[in-house]
C-alpha cells in the first residue's frame, strides 16, 4: 500500500489560550479491514481538545469524525498513534479499563438517542446517576434540558427532539469530563434541531463540559468556539469563531 | 427457487445456535419415540413369537394328585388343543458355601421327547439323557445369578431327602420370561430363586405321585380359555386343585403384558411434552427470524415473489430444521432402543430378544415431528407471507413499554433500575415469558417424573420390607402341619419368635366378579408381619370376617361391610359366606387377611400351618440354616435381608439407567429453552445493552440483566415444574396400576430439590455461550443503526 504523508495542519492550535488539554491525541491512524481491501478511515491526526470548550468536527461522510470519535470515547483503538486523556493512556487500555473511563468521563449523545425503551425519561438519566459518584439530580439534569415535565414519560410516549434531549440529560446528569455528541440533530428537523442545540450550548455554558460535536451539516459550526474540519481521514482545517451564533440564529 | 434456497442456507447457517438448539429438543422428543416405540414393538414380536414356537401354555392348574387317566378327561373338553401333565415341586436348594435361603421350583419334563407345551430353549449344554435320574436343567437367570455351569452339581432336599443334581444343561421357558416364584412376587430374584427341570419319572418317585400328576398346563384358543377353565375346575375338583387360571392371572406372563403396556403409555407421553415444546420453541424462532427479515421479505415480495413462494421458503426451513432433529433423533433413538433391550433382558428373559426399528416407527416419528413444527409455526409463517411489501419496508413499530403492574401498585419505587428494566421487559412480552417459564417447568416436570418411579419403587420396597415384613426368615411347607410345629420351630438354632401364619387358595366371588386369590390366616397380633397402609397406618386382623386390599375390593365390586362367597380350593372345598370387616389401601399385591381362630373355625379343621414368619438372632443364621433345609417337608427358606440387598441392587441397576437418560433429556429440553430464551433477549435488545456498554456500564453489569430474566424465568418454572411434575405422576399413577402392585405418588423433598439444582445447572451451563456472544457485542454499529 501506498503511503502518502499529507502537510496537515494539526488541531493542537498553540496560538489557542493555555487552557487545560483534555484530549491530547498523536498520530492517529485507522485502518479497517473490509472484505479483502484495507480502508484508512484515519490516516495521521493530531488533535488536542481544551477544558470547557466547544468543538464542531465537521465533514462529509467518509471523512473519518465518527472513527475519530469512537477512538476518543474509548469505543475503539486505533492501528497507530496515541490517545491520552489528562493523564489516562487510552491507547492499549484494557476493556475493563475503556469501561471505567467511558462511566467516570464521558457523556454520549447519539444520532438515534439510544434510550431504553423499558425505562422512563427520568430513569434513563438515573441510569447514569447510579454509576458515578457526584452526580447531579436527574430531575435537575432534565430540568436543564427544559423536561423537567416528561419526566415520567417512556421514549415510545416522546417526540424525536425529546428523545434527544433526554440523552443529553442523560448524558451530561453525570458531570462528565467531556460530552462526546455524534450527529445529534442528525435525526431532527431543523426547529427541533435547534432546541437539541440549544440544550448542549447551554449545558456547555453552565457546566463547562467540554463538548465535541460531530456533524456533516456546516451550519452548525457556526455556535462552536473551535471548527475542526476533517477530510479523507485527515484535518483539513481548524477554524477559530471569533463570536459564536446562539443557536437560534442559525439557519438550515 | 434457487436464491432463495441459498438464502436458506445462510438463514440456518446465520440462526444456528437457536436453530440447534431446536434441533437436540426435536432429536430428544424424536428419540424417545423411536427409542420406546421400537423397544415396545421388538419386546411384543418377541414375546408373541416365543409364545408361539414354545408352546406357551395357556390354563394352568395345581393340584394335589390325579391318576395320569384324568389327563385324557381335560384333553376331550371342547377347545383344549394340547395338555401336559407335569409333577412341580418347590423344593430349598444348598449350593456350596450359601446359606441365605435358595428356593427352587421343580418342574418334570418329558424324558424323551420335548414338552407338549411351555417347550424349553437350549441354551447351554444338552436336554436330559432317559434314565439318569440326577441329571437337571437349570433356569438361564438363575445359573447366572449363582454363577452356576454346565456341569456343575448342586443339592436340593426332595421330600425330606438330600439329591445330588448334575447340571447338564441352561434353559429358558416361555412360562418363566419374567422368573418369580408367583403372583405375591414383584421383582425377581434370581439368586435366591429358580426353576429347575428335571426327568418325570424320578421326580414322580421322588413325591409319590408315579402315574399320577400334581400340575397341568392346557393349549387352547384364547377365546376359549374361560370355558376350559371352568370345565378343568369341575373335572380337577376331586384332587385337589387350587383352581385352574389362565395366562391372565400366570405370574410371569402378567408381569411382560404389563410392562408392554405401560412401555405403550410411555411411548406416547414422553415424546408428547419433548415435541410439543420443540413446536413452541421453533413457533418462537421463526416468528423472531420472519420480525428481523421484514425488509427482506417486503423486497422479495417487491420483486415479484409470491405468497406460495414465499410460504414454501420458510416451511422448508423449518422441514430441514426438523428433519435434521429426526436423523439425529432416529440414530440416538436406536442406540437408546438398543440399550433399554439389553436392560429388559436382565428382568426378562427370552432366547433372543432381538431389537428391532421397524421403518414404520421412524416414518411416524418424522411425521409426528413434522406435523408438530408445522403446527407450532403456521401463525408465523402465514403472517411473514401475508406482510404486504409496503408494510414491510417500514420498520415495525417501536415497543410500547408502561410501568407494570407491581409499579402501578405502588411496590417497586425501591426496586433498583435493572429490576425496573426486567420486570417491564417480561410484562412486555408476558405469553412469551409464559411460554419461556412453561417449557422451562415440563423440564423441570420431566425431572420429578424421572424421579417419581424410583421413589415409588424405593418407597414400596422400604414399606413392604421394612414396615410390614419384621421377620428374619420366611418359611414355608409344601403342605399344611400341625400347629404344634411351631415349638419344632422355636427350638431350631437362634430363633426369638415365631409367627405361623396359615395360607390357602380362595375364590372369591361378589356376584359376577370373582377372584383367585391366597388368603392368609394370622394371629393378633402379629408383630412379625404389620399390615400397613400406604399412608403407614398399621392395621389389626380383626377377629371375624376378611381384611381386603382396597384393589381387591374395588375388583370385586365391594365395600367394607358388605359379604364375599368364599370358595376353599383345596382339602374339602368348602364354600361359605363371609363378611368383609374391613379393606385396606395398600401398595403391593391382592391380600386378604383372616384371624387365624376364625380361618380355622371356618374351615372346621384342627389347627394347621404351613408357614412361618421367624425372628432369628443374625449370629445364628449359619447354624438356623443347616438346620432349617434338613426339616421335613420343608418347601421354602427366605432371608427377607439378603432379598431386600438382592432386590434394591437389580432396580437401582436398572432404573439407573433409563433414569439417566430421562434426566439427559430432561436437561436438553431446560438447557435448549433457557438458552433460547437468553438468545431472544440478547437479539431483542442488543442496542440496548450496547448503549449500556458505551454508557460505562460494565460486561458484568450488562450480563446482570439478561441473566437476570432468565434467572427470574427459571426461578418462576422451579416451583410450576415441581407442580405440573406432581400432577403428571399423579395421572400417570393409575397407568402404573397393577394387580400386583399400585405405584403410590410419592416424591421425596431430595427428588424436587434434584430437579431444582438441574433446573440451575442448565441455566448456568447455557449462560456459558450466551456470555461470549455478549462480549461480542458491537458497540460501535449501534450509533448508527436506526431502531
Amino acid at each position: 500500500m501506498r503511503s502518502v504523508r499529507y502537510a496537515q495542519p494539526t488541531a493542537s492550535d498553540e496560538s489557542s489560550e493555555r487552557r487545560a488539554v483534555v484530549f491530547h491525541a498523536r498520530g492517529l491512524r485507522k485502518v479497517y479491514r473490509m472484505g479483502e481491501v484495507d480502508v484508512a478511515a484515519l490516516r495521521g491526526i493530531d488533535l488536542d481538545l481544551y477544558a470547557g470548550e466547544l468543538v464542531v468536527l465537521l465533514g462529509p461522510s467518509g471523512s473519518g469524525k465518527s472513527t475519530l470519535l469512537n477512538i476518543l470515547g474509548g469505543l475503539d483503538a486505533p492501528s497507530a498513534g496515541e490517545v491520552i486523556f489528562r493523564d489516562h493512556r487510552l491507547t492499549g487500555a484494557s476493556d475493563d479499563e475503556l469501561t471505567r473511563f467511558r462511566r467516570e468521563h464521558i457523556g454520549f449523545v447519539f444520532q438515534f438517542y439510544n434510550l431504553i425503551p423499558s425505562l422512563t425519561a427520568l430513569e434513563n438519566v438515573e441510569l447514569v446517576t447510579e454509576l458515578v459518584p457526584h452526580p447531579m439530580g436527574a430531575l435537575d439534569a432534565l430540568a436543564l434540558v427544559g423536561l423537567s415535565e416528561r419526566g415520567n414519560h417512556f421514549p415510545s410516549q416522546l417526540s424525536g427532539g425529546e428523545q434527544q434531549r433526554v440523552a443529553i440529560a442523560r448524558a451530561i446528569a453525570k458531570r462528565p469530563d467531556c460530552l462526546l455528541c455524534d450527529e445529534p440533530t442528525g435525526a431532527l428537523d431543523a426547529t427541533t434541531g435547534k432546541l437539541v442545540l440549544e440544550a448542549l450550548v447551554h449545558a456547555n455554558a453552565e457546566l463547562g463540559t467540554t463538548t465535541a460535536i460531530i456533524t456533516h451539516n456546516a451550519a452548525i459550526a457556526r455556535i462552536a468556539d473551535r471548527v475542526i474540519t476533517l477530510h479523507s481521514g485527515g484535518i483539513a482545517s481548524v477554524a477559530c469563531n471569533a463570536a459564536k451564533a446562539a443557536p437560534a440564529e442559525i439557519e438550515w | 427457487m434457487v436464491i432463495l434456497d441459498r438464502k436458506l442456507l445462510r438463514d440456518l447457517v446465520a440462526w444456528r445456535g437457536t436453530l440447534g438448539a431446536i434441533v437436540v429438543i426435536v432429536a430428544c422428543g424424536v428419540a424417545t419415540f423411536v427409542a420406546m416405540q421400537s423397544v415396545y414393538d421388538s419386546l411384543s414380536l418377541t414375546q408373541t413369537r416365543y409364545y408361539e414356537t414354545y408352546r406357551f401354555g395357556r390354563v394352568f392348574a395345581s393340584l394335589t394328585r390325579a391318576p395320569e387317566s384324568v389327563a385324557a378327561r381335560i384333553a376331550a373338553i371342547p377347545g383344549v388343543r394340547a395338555v401336559q401333565t407335569r409333577v412341580v415341586a418347590d423344593v430349598v436348594v444348598d449350593l456350596p458355601g450359601r446359606t441365605d435361603g435358595i428356593t427352587a421350583r421343580l418342574i418334570s419334563i418329558p424324558e424323551t421327547g420335548r414338552p407338549a407345551l411351555d417347550d424349553l430353549y437350549l441354551r447351554e449344554g444338552r436336554m436330559l439323557r432317559p434314565g439318569a435320574s440326577d441329571e437337571v436343567l437349570v433356569s438361564e437367570a438363575f445359573a447366572r445369578a449363582n454363577g452356576l455351569r454346565v456341569g456343575d452339581r448342586l443339592a436340593a432336599v426332595i421330600n425330606r431327602r438330600y439329591r445330588r443334581l448334575r447340571i447338564v444343561g441352561i434353559a429358558l421357558s416361555p412360562e418363566y420370561v419374567y422368573e418369580i416364584r408367583g403372583a405375591a412376587d414383584v421383582w425377581p430374584d434370581n439368586r435366591h430363586f429358580g426353576v429347575i427341570w428335571a426327568a418325570r419319572k424320578p421326580l414322580a418317585a421322588a413325591f409319590d405321585l408315579t402315574g399320577a400328576f400334581n400340575d397341568v398346563v392346557v393349549g387352547t384358543a384364547p377365546a376359549d380359555a374361560d370355558a376350559v377353565i371352568a370345565a378343568m375346575d369341575r373335572i380337577l375338583a376331586p384332587y385337589g386343585s387350587t383352581g385352574a387360571y389362565g395366562a391372565r392371572d400366570q405370574a410371569s406372563h402378567r408381569f411382560l403384558s404389563d410392562e408392554i403396556a405401560q412401555l405403550r403409555v410411555q411411548a406416547v407421553f414422553i415424546p408428547a411434552v419433548f415435541l410439543g415444546i420443540a413446536a413452541f420453541l421453533l413457533d418462537i424462532a421463526v416468528s423472531r427470524l420472519v420480525s428481523t427479515q421484514r425488509e427482506q421479505i417486503a423486497i422479495l415480495k417487491a420483486l415479484g415473489i409470491d405468497t406460495f413462494t414465499l410460504l414454501r421458503h420458510y416451511t422448508k426451513l423449518v422441514i430441514l430444521v426438523v428433519a435434521v432433529g429426526v436423523a439425529a433423533g432416529v440414530l440416538l433413538g436406536a442406540w437408546l432402543g438398543l440399550r433399554l433391550t439389553v436392560i429388559y433382558t436382565r428382568f426378562f428373559h427370552f432366547p433372543l430378544l432381538a431389537y428391532r426399528l421397524h421403518p414404520a416407527i421412524v416414518a411416524e416419528a418424522a411425521a409426528i415431528a413434522c406435523t408438530a413444527a408445522l403446527a407450532g409455526t403456521a401463525i408465523a409463517m402465514v403472517r411473514a407471507a401475508r406482510l404486504a411489501p409496503a408494510e414491510a419496508m417500514r420498520p415495525p413499530s417501536p415497543p410500547l413499554y408502561r410501568a407494570t403492574l407491581l409499579e402501578r401498585l405502588g411496590a417497586a419505587a425501591s426496586l433498583p433500575l435493572a429490576a425496573r428494566m426486567i420486570a417491564r421487559n417480561l410484562e412486555r412480552r408476558s405469553w412469551t415469558a409464559l411460554g419461556t417459564v412453561l417449557a422451562i417447568a415440563f423440564g423441570v416436570a420431566m425431572l420429578v417424573v424421572g424421579r417419581y418411579g424410583s421413589d415409588a419403587i424405593a418407597f414400596m420396597i422400604d414399606l413392604q420390607f421394612r414396615t410390614i415384613q419384621r421377620e428374619d426368615v420366611t418359611l414355608t411347607f409344601s403342605r399344611p402341619v400341625r400347629a404344634s410345629a411351631r415349638y419344632e420351630l422355636a427350638a431350631l438354632p437362634g430363633v426369638r419368635a415365631v409367627e405361623p401364619f396359615r395360607a390357602l387358595a380362595v375364590r372369591l366371588r361378589a356376584g359376577h366378579r370373582s377372584r383367585r386369590v391366597a388368603l392368609l390366616g394370622l394371629p393378633d397380633p402379629s408383630p412379625l408381619l404389620r399390615i400397613t397402609d400406604r399412608n403407614l397406618v398399621a392395621h389389626r386382623v380383626p377377629p371375624r370376617g376378611l381384611l381386603l386390599s382396597a384393589q381387591l375390593a374395588r375388583l370385586l365390586g365391594i365395600t367394607a361391610g358388605e359379604a364375599v362367597t368364599l370358595e376353599v380350593l383345596e382339602g374339602r372345598r368348602i364354600v361359605r359366606t363371609v363378611p368383609v370387616a374391613a379393606v385396606i389401601d395398600d401398595v403391593l399385591g391382592l391380600n386378604a387377611y383372616m384371624n387365624d381362630d376364625a380361618l380355622h373355625r371356618l374351615l372346621d379343621e384342627d389347627r394347621t400351618i404351613n408357614g412361618a414368619y421367624l425372628a432369628v438372632d443374625p449370629r445364628a443364621l449359619d447354624a438356623f440354616d443347616r438346620r432349617a433345609k434338613g426339616l421335613p417337608l420343608i418347601a421354602g427358606i427366605a432371608y427377607r435381608e439378603s432379598m431386600l440387598q438382592q432386590f434394591e441392587r437389580t432396580i437401582a441397576e436398572s432404573m439407573g439407567i433409563s433414569i439417566a437418560f430421562l434426566i439427559g433429556f430432561a436437561a436438553a429440553i431446560a438447557c435448549g429453552v433457557i438458552y433460547n430464551a437468553g438468545r431472544i433477549v440478547l437479539s431483542e435488545r442488543a442496542r440496548e445493552l450496547a448503549t449500556l456498554r458505551i454508557l460505562g456500564y460494565s460486561q458484568r453489569e450488562i450480563a446482570t440483566l439478561v441473566f437476570g430474566e432468565l434467572a427470574v424465568l427459571a426461578a418462576a418454572a422451579v416451583p410450576l415444574g415441581w407442580g405440573i411434575g406432581y400432577a403428571l405422576c399423579l395421572a400417570l399413577a393409575p397407568f402404573y396400576e397393577t394387580d400386583v402392585y399400585r405405584l403410590p405418588v410419592v416424591v421425596t423433598p431430595a427428588s424436587y430439590a434434584f430437579a431444582a439444582a438441574v433446573a440451575a445447572a442448565c441455566a448456568l451451563l447455557s449462560s456459558v455461550p450466551l456470555a461470549s456472544e455478549m462480549r461480542k457485542l458491537d458497540l460501535q454499529a449501534v450509533l448508527k443503526a436506526v431502531e
